[in-house]
């Protein structure tokens, strides 16, 4: 079966959980920005966890579907329609054939995922489903969804009871202001300690530029560097480097003035100091950060970055503990 | 007449202009067309037109040149008719 495109809305990519090996070639991860949404959205249609659905940016698509199936719809509160009727989010939705699943505006968030029963079947580019835009790879024709696309969905699924729904206290919505917990990193000691404390006192706002491959921040002081001699092939700016390898997660600020913190769609290195890297457990909230949310900044130790990552952990094992 | 909001569905920042050396798009009175472009909101590096979905005449803008907005604002208010 396929699902005919009628309107794209903003930036709507086919993604799955990500094309890992290939950072070292330059080759972005990819993937879900909100991974443990895929996930769940999967789960609620009987997928693989990693089957590819669809990533909505702040305004979803319209879609008809040609076969009866069942969608969830995962991640920001983008409210689901079906032929104009609005159903509830994070909750399994039977489909009809020839039903139109459009959304209503963003409440909550910023990005939603669109799980079909059968997952998405575009042919995988170097093991993964996910656009990569830029690049021109995976997703459809290595591109956003457009008007006109018929989307071809797989036949391999669970069948899953109607109105299966994600326990409220396992979806995750980031706070206001939200925070995101950051391990300082190599390049610490290239800033001032009084850059350096200021960089966690103050309060930041997500840029409108926030996007897939990199979200930017504004609002907070720019950052002042320790003076040194540049070292061979560093540019002059004092937040050049030599060029090196860049974490998934890692914050750079170009000329000191607007933090950046590298997401799926990243380059994997260059010649721009990072000041540290957002912890595993905080990315996926990243990807729900609407323009001028309010964020802060907080320091932590391997340690508590570690019992995050457990704890979210421990979230996805409840998810799919409630959904089985 | 029923006055009617034009709601924000993305949030970014609003421009009421094409261009900063241009004239509004619409001023407060003016004549609108459903399908008429009554701004811009610039988000992700890109611009999107806010399409008014009446016809009618401008009553009230509600969100100002280059205002920080979210989802569900009102950005202006149109006298239908």
């Amino acid at each position: 079966m396929s699902i005919k495109v009628k309107a794209a809305g903003l930036a709507t990519t086919i993604q799955d959980l990500g094309r890992e090996g290939y950072y070292h070639l330059g080759i972005p991860i990819s993937g879900a920005m909100d991974r443990l949404a895929l996930r769940a959205a999967n789960l609620l249609v009987g997928n693989d966890e990693g089957a590819a659905g669809l990533e909505a940016v702040f305004l979803g698509p319209e879609l008809e579907f040609t076969q009866d199936a069942t969608v969830a719809v995962t991640g920001g509160e983008l409210p689901p329609k079906i032929d104009g009727e609005v159903k509830e989010t994070w909750t399994a939705i039977p489909v009809k054939a020839g039903q139109v699943l459009s959304f209503d505006y963003i409440r909550r968030g910023a990005r939603a995922y669109i799980a079909v029963s059968g997952g998405i079947d575009t042919p995988p580019a170097l093991g993964s489903r996910s656009t990569y835009a830029i690049g021109a790879l995976g997703g459809f024709h290595g591109r956003g969804i457009q008007p006109g696309d018929e989307l071809p969905v797989g036949a391999d699924f669970q069948s899953k009871r109607e109105g299966l729904s994600v326990p409220d206290r396992l979806r995750r919505q980031p706070g206001n202001p939200v925070e995101l917990r950051v391990l300082t990193g190599l390049y610490w000691h290239r800033i001032t300690e009084a850059a350096g404390k200021r960089f966690f006192e103050e309060t930041w706002k997500v840029a409108p530029e926030a996007d897939r491959m990199g979200y930017r921040f504004q609002g907070g002081t720019p950052i002042e560097f320790v003076e040194r001699e540049q070292p061979f092939s560093a540019g002059s700016d004092p937040s050049n480097i030599t060029d090196a390898p860049y974490p998934y997660g890692s914050i750079q600020v170009p000329g000191g003035t607007e933090p950046i913190i590298l997401h799926r769609d990243a380059v994997s290195g260059g010649g721009f100091f990072t000041l540290g890297a957002v912890i595993s457990a905080d990315m996926d909230l990243i990807g729900q950060l609407q323009p001028h949310t309010e964020t802060r900044f907080v320091e932590v130790d391997m340690q508590i970055a570690l019992d995050a990552r457990r704890e979210r952990a421990k979230i996805l094992e409840d998810i799919r503990t409630s959904l089985t | 007449m029923a006055t009617q909001e034009v709601k924000a569905m993305l949030p970014g920042v609003f421009y009421r202009k094409p261009a900063p050396d241009q004239p509004n798009y619409k001023n407060e009175g003016d004549a609108v067309d459903k399908g008429d472009v009554i701004g811009l909101i610039e988000v992700m590096k890109s611009f999107h037109p806010v399409v008014c979905e009446y016809s009618g005449r401008v009553k009230a803008f509600r969100a100002e040149n280059e205002a920080a907005i979210a989802p569900g604002d009102v950005l202006a208010e149109i006298e239908e008719g």
